[in-house]
């Protein structure tokens, strides 16, 4: 009789969590310094940051957003990176093949805090929105830590020229 | 009517139960999926109707000849449906775009040397450059790079495909298709 509720409340358990996580968000753990100063200031303690699904359920980024997304190169690893322009953006890139790049339809330049000790799109180019997996919201742990993550962009890194599709929406 | 309340609760949750099942269903095995356009004629024809398996697209492991559902790079919120031809380290031979000679073939504008040209010129040319190409490669010839796969429509003649985007990296790839159930007399397993 245990068993059977056991295996009961399980079956419709772990689908109802499982949704959860995929439509509202969950939290994981930063590995590496390629955010620093943002995330993992200090290398040893690693930061753990709530990832929102639910804020990019349309596919709605900003400039200066922190989002995860599936590596271009490494399908089963996640990053965690800034978002530095928007499809139409023409950056200045550091160290990528070209010294400016405009980015592609339904692409964004992403990079990490970090300069110079980070894989980002100064190596593997522009990605595609749909490899976007969440937006980092917040820092949950440890607690002295505890805030919420801005979208913020140094002035340096803003974009040379906005792409047109983009600029409305942001001046919003 | 603490009765009526109870019993309001309860159905609502049972609707979020079905729908949580529902949702995982169809996010981790399998889904229906509708086909629109000639892309991939004459395997597949608009208005068919595919299921779809996402297991094998979850561990990445296509394989050439799957028949896939992948987000379109340059448009996330359309799917597109297109066959695999090239896995990671693969050397494709571009076929051109018959249909439409003005579309740039990716990797075709490849032989400008960036070399020598002046950081304004370089601004003015990012500034102008058209959105479609990402990135440069060998004439008429592709590797395919780490973490990509080459997909292209059936329909070489009509359909924008790797050829127009390039490799697509394999975190966009939804789902595998397996069979045709949509005309029912024309029921086809396609793996």
């Amino acid at each position: 009789m245990t068993i059977r509720f056991f295996i009961r409340s399980l079956m419709i358990g772990v689908p109802v969590g499982v949704t959860f996580l995929d439509c509202v968000g969950y939290v994981a753990r930063v590995e590496g310094v390629s955010m620093q100063p943002a995330l993992n200031p200090d290398e040893n303690i690693s930061d753990y940051v709530f990832l929102s699904r639910w804020a990019i359920r349309d596919l709605n980024v900003k400039r200066g957003d922190i989002i995860s997304l599936v590596s271009p190169k490494d399908p089963d690893t996640k990053i965690i990176k800034r978002v530095v322009a928007l499809q139409g953006d023409v950056v200045s890139t550091i160290g990528y093949k070209k010294p400016f790049v405009r980015v592609p339809e339904g692409h964004c330049w992403v990079e990490g805090d970090h300069t110079g000790n980070s894989l980002d799109s100064n190596y593997f180019g522009p990605v595609s929105l749909g490899l976007m997996n969440a937006r980092a919201t917040y820092i949950v742990w440890p607690p002295a830590r505890w805030q919420k993550l801005n979208s913020t962009l140094p002035r340096q890194r803003w974009p040379i020229a906005l792409g047109k599709a983009t600029t409305s929406s942001q001046s919003q | 009517m603490y009765r009526l309340l109870s019993k309001t609760l309860g159905f609502t949750g049972y609707v979020i139960q079905y729908a949580c099942i529902t949702h995982c269903t169809f996010e981790y095995l399998g889904e229906f999926v509708v086909c629109t356009g000639p892309s991939m004629e004459p395997t597949l024809y608009t208005n068919n109707v595919l299921v779809t398996e996402r297991i094998t697209a979850r561990m990445n492991k296509v394989q050439r000849g799957d028949i896939v559902i992948a987000h379109c790079p340059t448009d996330p919120k359309s799917q597109v449906c297109k066959r695999v031809v090239g896995l990671p380290g693969d050397r494709i031979v571009v076929k051109p775009i018959n249909s439409d000679p003005a579309a740039v073939v990716w990797g075709a504008d490849s032989d400008k040397s960036f070399a020598n040209r002046s950081l304004d010129e370089e601004v003015q040319s990012a500034l102008h450059e058209k959105n479609a190409p990402v990135m440069q490669s060998a004439k008429g010839e592709v590797i395919v790079p780490r973490g990509h796969v080459w997909i292209e429509g059936d329909n070489a003649a009509n359909s924008a495909d790797s050829r127009y985007y390039g490799p697509v990296p394999l975190g966009l790839i939804n789902s595998r298709a397996i069979c045709r159930i949509w005309p029912i007399n024309d029921l086809k397993l396609l793996i």
